[in-house]
């Protein structure tokens, strides 16, 4: 499995969405599956990890800090 | 892989009891980067006002001060000329500053003390339920208000970043949203700048945030957000006010 560019938290998620408004590409989507707190948590599917651009703008969206987001280092993948 | 985006270090790694959609936990991720730019945490101390912000410092890494409602500003003023050395932030509501504390930012502005104030605006109450606040739109039905603001009988909502800015005082006044990455990234950027006029000692630095709150505006995240787009900016308009070099 290759390593996600975007994790989020879902037991920290408060499923507001608003991370789905920011990114450019629309990979993220909100689950069918009520988390700890009960909400509908924000997913990023693993098919989806080729299409991110690393940009980071869901995270920098989100209330609460629950995406950390990495870059495949320049040099072929690892 | 690389992290190009974590929490930053001066922000406990925490729940916030804030609501979904709510922009507080944002902005307070905003102030966080700006302490852990200018490597700051150690000598930070915040000054919480009375509201949803009550609880920084249970979401800060830092020392915080908990103020009686509306008097941050006068209790930052304390702090900071006892502690010259420190970084002193205020980090207040509009029901908060912009009401029962009007008289203490404006003093604390106009004797130009050196801390940063960072005012969050929602149009309303949040913490007490969504009562009309001197910030609420016309129009804007509120618990107090539910055939919405009637300027003849309210007045009309107040723009503190243009207020702050007529005072020889300040320094720095600026407005600023969180609704659109575009805009975060501006007020990521203000908000570092007014840190920096304070470890500068250029004088009283404020930072109006413009803020949704889903929950007393009775809407979801996503439309709350874009209200603030809609009818928050029209009238209040972003930009910097004032910027003494």
């Amino acid at each position: 499995m290759p390593s996600m560019k975007v994790v989020i938290d879902e037991a920290r998620c408060k499923g507001c969405a608003l991370c789905t408004l920011a990114c450019p590409k629309k990979l993220i989507r909100m689950s069918e599956k009520l988390n700890r707190q009960g909400f509908l948590p924000a997913v990023f599917p693993e098919a989806c990890n080729q299409d991110c651009t690393s940009c980071a703008l869901c995270a920098q969206m989100c209330p609460d800090v629950a995406i950390t987001v990495q870059k495949e280092e320049k040099g072929g993948a690892q | 892989m690389k992290t190009v985006f974590s929490r930053p270090a001066s922000l406990k790694d925490v729940a916030t009891h804030f609501c979904p959609g709510c922009q507080h936990g944002l902005i307070h991720r905003l102030v966080a980067d700006a302490m852990d730019h200018f490597g700051v945490q150690q000598q930070t101390i915040g000054v919480a006002s009375v509201g949803c912000s009550v609880f920084l410092y249970e979401y800060f890494d830092i020392d915080v001060v908990e103020a009686p409602h509306g008097r941050a500003p006068a209790v930052a003023t304390g702090v900071k000329r006892a502690r010259p050395e420190s970084c002193v932030f205020t980090y207040q509501g509009d029901g908060d500053l912009a009401a029962i504390g009007t008289s203490e930012i404006i003093h604390a502005a106009n004797r130009g003390e050196n801390f940063t104030a960072l005012f969050v605006n929602n149009t309303t109450y949040g913490m007490t339920g969504g009562q009309m606040a001197p910030t609420t739109l016309p129009g804007q039905r509120s618990l107090t208000s539910p055939e919405g603001r009637d300027v003849a009988l309210d007045g009309y909502p107040m723009r503190m970043a243009e207020v702050i800015a007529a005072l020889d005082g300040t320094a720095y006044s600026v407005r600023v949203a969180v609704n659109s990455p575009k805009n975060i990234l501006a007020a990521g950027k203000a908000i570092k700048k007014a840190f920096e006029y304070q470890l500068e000692n250029k004088g009283f630095a404020f930072v109006e945030v413009l803020s949704s709150c889903p929950t007393n505006w009775g809407m979801d995240a996503l439309a709350a957000n874009e209200r603030v787009e809609t009818e928050m900016i029209p009238y209040f308009n972003l930009g910097t006010f004032k910027e003494r070099s």
